[in-house]
């Protein structure tokens, strides 16, 4: 068998007075390596063990403070500059109302610092495999009774000699305890990797129901189903299926006027146009014309469309049977449609179509400009100062 | 009967030794649960699953099955949970404020009003959440990086709950598990069960009763101590904010900080008195929480219950003295309004009968208190749904004006609620120490150094 190495001795004591005692002796004979175990914090002990005092409200205060600071930070980071909002008229930086929150926030970071601080630094826990736990000794001093236990790793360490010292300060009882066998774990056991397996299988099952199924689900779906009437979606309610409702027959749009030439091929001599020719005028009419015209027409009338063919070209609106067309002529084609051409009534109010027929003619006359136009132009334009 | 009160009673009562006190606290976890154990269980149990039920049947349907409607779009659930992070207020007060105080009875009761408080803060958080209607989506409450480029409101009260019944919920449990470590390790030093003693083995850490980690431990015990003492008074400040920092007649008050805080701390106490009077009797705890620690908390009652009632003056003094005619009309409403049933069952459970604990006899008097805690308790319920419903009722609007009306379902989830805390601390009765055990013997007599100590 192997000989196992040794932890330390202790000794237990019976009363909170005689352990203090012993503990003075101890710490004043220059033991390092010693600790002393009760089952509750007993007064005076920091005194008798000369232990300096904790330090551990150092990691509080660090702590604490960057918490404060980071929430402060981070909410005039977020309210201020990321997303800016003004929101029942206060400053972007209300530091008022971000206290609550920097106060939280303090608490939180400093109270989980110190807890997990304390536990991991300085304690290093969990340390479930110290080789005073599971000994006696333990059993005893979680219960009733008072113990210390000196390392054999401490300098002055000498088996007798320490016990001999036990026995004077009035022990009850002596124990050598030793560190335990280290005990091995192997990886690639059938058993082990099989509940590998049945873990990854559940997790990943599971992630992928909820993921892919039970999100989609009533009542998970964001209220997607839901009794109501949906425009352009089938519905049960109505006989027809339909969820949208067409208006009764014979109903007649507010502002709507009959066009009473509907039809007709050239009521022009009943038509004429009402809108004057002024710049104001002209620039709408060619704002609709770009719109609505343009993409049969071409942007300056010649037929030259941007459909690459997928709608037949339109003839030129250069030609000398437009040019000589009265306007109420091209007014009636826009309102009535011709040949392949569809009515543009819907599209456009009476106002735009004779605005566009002015435009028209404003196109026609830019083609066909003459040399009187030109020295017009110059004039106006040396007028201006260019 | 004569009791003298300028000498300290002491902690626990009989001379128990330290091995007693230790087999006496550990005895519910040791022994079989019996009969009564299966029945207690089972009755709330029930009310789970009652609330349970007809909380599903919320989602499934959505909350148009609650009486939550215009004008009155707070009903049952935030009444709920104001009333039960009211009742979460006692167990971080006693174990923290009593505990800087130096109030060495505060051990006998500690560790049971810490898991009550972790048990109603968990109740309470079950309403925000549900009231929303899609609980599922109550991730979007913290804020992340998201798609949307948004951030939640810093600057609401609704988020500041968030962040503060969240840490509240946070600290309380690691300020009761920091206290839980040295009785796991007795635990697990006691038991001889396998599988006993493996779990308590986990919990305890690997805590070996060291000096050396007791003199952190009660460092770490006193700054938790001192930071759980603001964040207890800033939780239900914040949730009165909830209220004030709108501008609802009868809630745009500045008393309703102080004002929550008293009556988070008067149904609090009341909730333990409750639940401990059974706890002693049924465990024989009798001799670690004793009449005297009892009787000081009857005295806690009598004392926060007269601050709430100095509130319900003082608010209608306000609304007087404001000249603020909605105010003033809020106020009269709330009295004799269709409401006053509810309010006149608050003043009398929460200001009159309380008084009667000026009586000696009444606050030693176990039936006595019982059944006035009790009252407490609903009387606290009422104060919340005074101030939610009366207010909401009839504000600025006449024309929209209305009577809230609760449905079975509001109702059933109350239950419900009630269900979860009784199970939650009936589990807890068996499952770990009812009593910290440490702290209990290093209060007992004889327990500490009489000489060369530092007292």
């Amino acid at each position: 068998m192997k000989e196992k190495k040794v932890y330390g001795l202790t000794a237990l004591f019976d009363t909170p007075d005689r352990i203090i005692d012993a503990v003075k002796k101890i710490s004043s004979d220059g033991y390092k390596k010693f600790d002393v175990h009760t089952p509750y914090p007993l007064h005076g002990m920091d005194g008798a063990m000369k232990l300096k005092p904790s330090k551990l409200g150092y990691i509080t205060l660090v702590f604490g403070l960057s918490g404060a600071l980071f929430a402060l930070l981070f909410m005039f980071w977020a309210m201020s500059i990321d997303y800016p909002m003004v929101i029942g008229g206060k400053p972007f930086f209300a530091l008022p109302a971000f206290i609550p929150i920097t106060f939280e926030l303090t608490v939180l970071l400093a109270t989980l610092s110190t807890v997990i601080g304390m536990l991991t630094f300085f304690f290093s826990f969990p340390s479930n495999n110290h080789p005073l736990i599971g000994s006696d000794y333990m059993r005893s001093v979680s219960a009733d009774k008072f113990g210390i236990s000196i390392e054999a790793e401490d300098e002055k360490f000498d088996d007798i000699q320490i016990r001999a010292l036990f026995s004077k300060l009035g022990t009850i009882q002596i124990e050598e305890i030793y560190y335990p066998d280290t005990e091995t774990f192997p990886m690639f056991q059938k058993k082990f990797i099989l509940f590998l397996l049945v873990i990854a299988i559940l997790t990943g099952g599971t992630t992928y129901f909820v993921l892919n199924k039970l999100l989609f689900m009533q009542p998970f779906n964001w209220m997607m189903t839901q009794d109501k009437l949906i425009p352009q979606e089938r519905s049960e309610f109505f006989s027809d299926g339909f969820g949208m409702r067409v208006p009764v027959d014979g109903t007649v749009a507010r502002g709507f006027l009959p066009y009473e030439f509907k039809g007709e091929v050239n009521p022009a001599s009943f038509l004429s146009n009402p809108i004057l020719l002024t710049k104001k005028s002209i620039l709408f009419g060619q704002q609709k014309f770009l719109t609505f015209c343009s993409p049969c027409h071409g942007n300056f009338g010649d037929g030259d469309s941007r459909l690459r063919g997928q709608f037949p070209n339109p003839p030129t609106l250069h030609s000398n049977r437009v040019k000589e067309m009265p306007d109420g002529q091209i007014f009636h084609i826009i309102n009535n449609g011709q040949n392949i051409m569809p009515s543009y009534s819907s599209q456009t109010t009476v106002e735009e179509r004779w605005a566009i027929v002015n435009y028209i003619r404003v196109l026609q006359r830019a083609k066909n400009a003459t040399q009187s136009d030109l020295e017009e132009i110059k004039k106006e334009s040396a007028a201006n100062g260019k | 009967m004569n009791i003298d009160y300028t000498i300290e009673a002491p902690v626990v009562e009989g001379r128990l030794t330290l091995g007693d006190i230790e087999r006496l606290v550990a005895a519910p976890m040791e022994s079989k649960p019996d009969k009564k154990f299966y029945i207690a269980l089972s009755i709330s149990g029930t009310f789970l699953l009652i609330g349970a039920v007809l909380l599903a049947m919320s989602f499934y349907k959505g909350v148009g099955l609650w009486g939550n409607n215009q004008p009155v779009g707070w009903g049952f659930p935030i009444v709920n949970f104001v009333f039960w992070v009211g009742i979460g207020h006692a167990g971080t007060l006693i174990s923290a404020i009593l505990f800087l105080l130096r109030q060495k009875w505060r051990t006998g009761i500690a560790r049971f009003a810490e898991a009550m408080t972790i048990f109603a803060v968990m109740c309470a958080g079950v309403f925000p959440i549900i009231h929303t209607g899609r609980p599922w989506l109550a991730g979007y409450l913290m804020p992340y990086p998201n798609q949307h480029g948004l951030w939640v409101n810093f600057t609401s009260p609704l988020v500041w709950d968030v962040f503060a019944v969240s840490t509240y919920f946070t600290v309380s449990l690691v300020f009761w598990y920091i206290g839980l470590i040295p009785d796991f390790a007795v635990m697990r030093d006691r038991t001889t069960a396998k599988i006993r003693k493996t779990i308590y083995s986990i919990f305890s850490l690997g805590w070996r009763n060291s000096h050396r980690n007791w003199q952190h431990y009660e460092k770490a015990y006193m700054l938790l101590a001192g930071f759980a003492t603001p964040l207890v008074l800033s939780v239900h400040t914040i949730v009165s904010f909830d209220f004030a920092v709108s501008i609802v007649p009868g809630w745009h008050t500045t008393i309703f900080p102080p004002y929550f805080v008293a009556g988070a701390i008067f149904s609090g106490f009341a909730m333990v008195v409750t639940v401990l009077i059974f706890v002693r009797k049924i465990f024989d705890l009798e001799k670690i929480i004793t009449l005297n620690h009892l009787e000081k908390m009857t005295k806690v009652i009598l004392a926060t219950g007269l601050m709430v009632g100095y509130a319900y003056g003082m608010e209608f003094f306000i609304a007087w003295y404001s000249g603020v005619q909605v105010e003033q009309f809020v106020f009269i409403n709330r009295a004799f309004g269709p409401y006053a049933w509810a309010y006149w069952i608050m003043v009398s459970c929460n200001v009159i009968i309380p008084q009667l604990f000026w009586i000696k006899k009444i606050r030693r008097s176990i039936p006595a208190m019982l059944v006035i805690v009790i009252l407490v308790n609903v009387g606290m319920w009422f104060e919340r749904f005074v101030i939610t419903v009366t207010s909401l009722h009839r504000d600025f609007l006449p024309s929209s004006w209305g009577y809230y009306t609760p449905t079975i379902y509001d109702i059933g989830i109350l239950l419900g609620s009630f269900g979860l805390f009784f199970t939650l601390v009936i589990l807890f009765t068996k499952a770990l120490p009812v009593v910290s055990i440490s702290e209990i013997k290093a209060v007992a007599e004889g327990a500490q150094p009489n000489h060369g100590g530092a007292h």
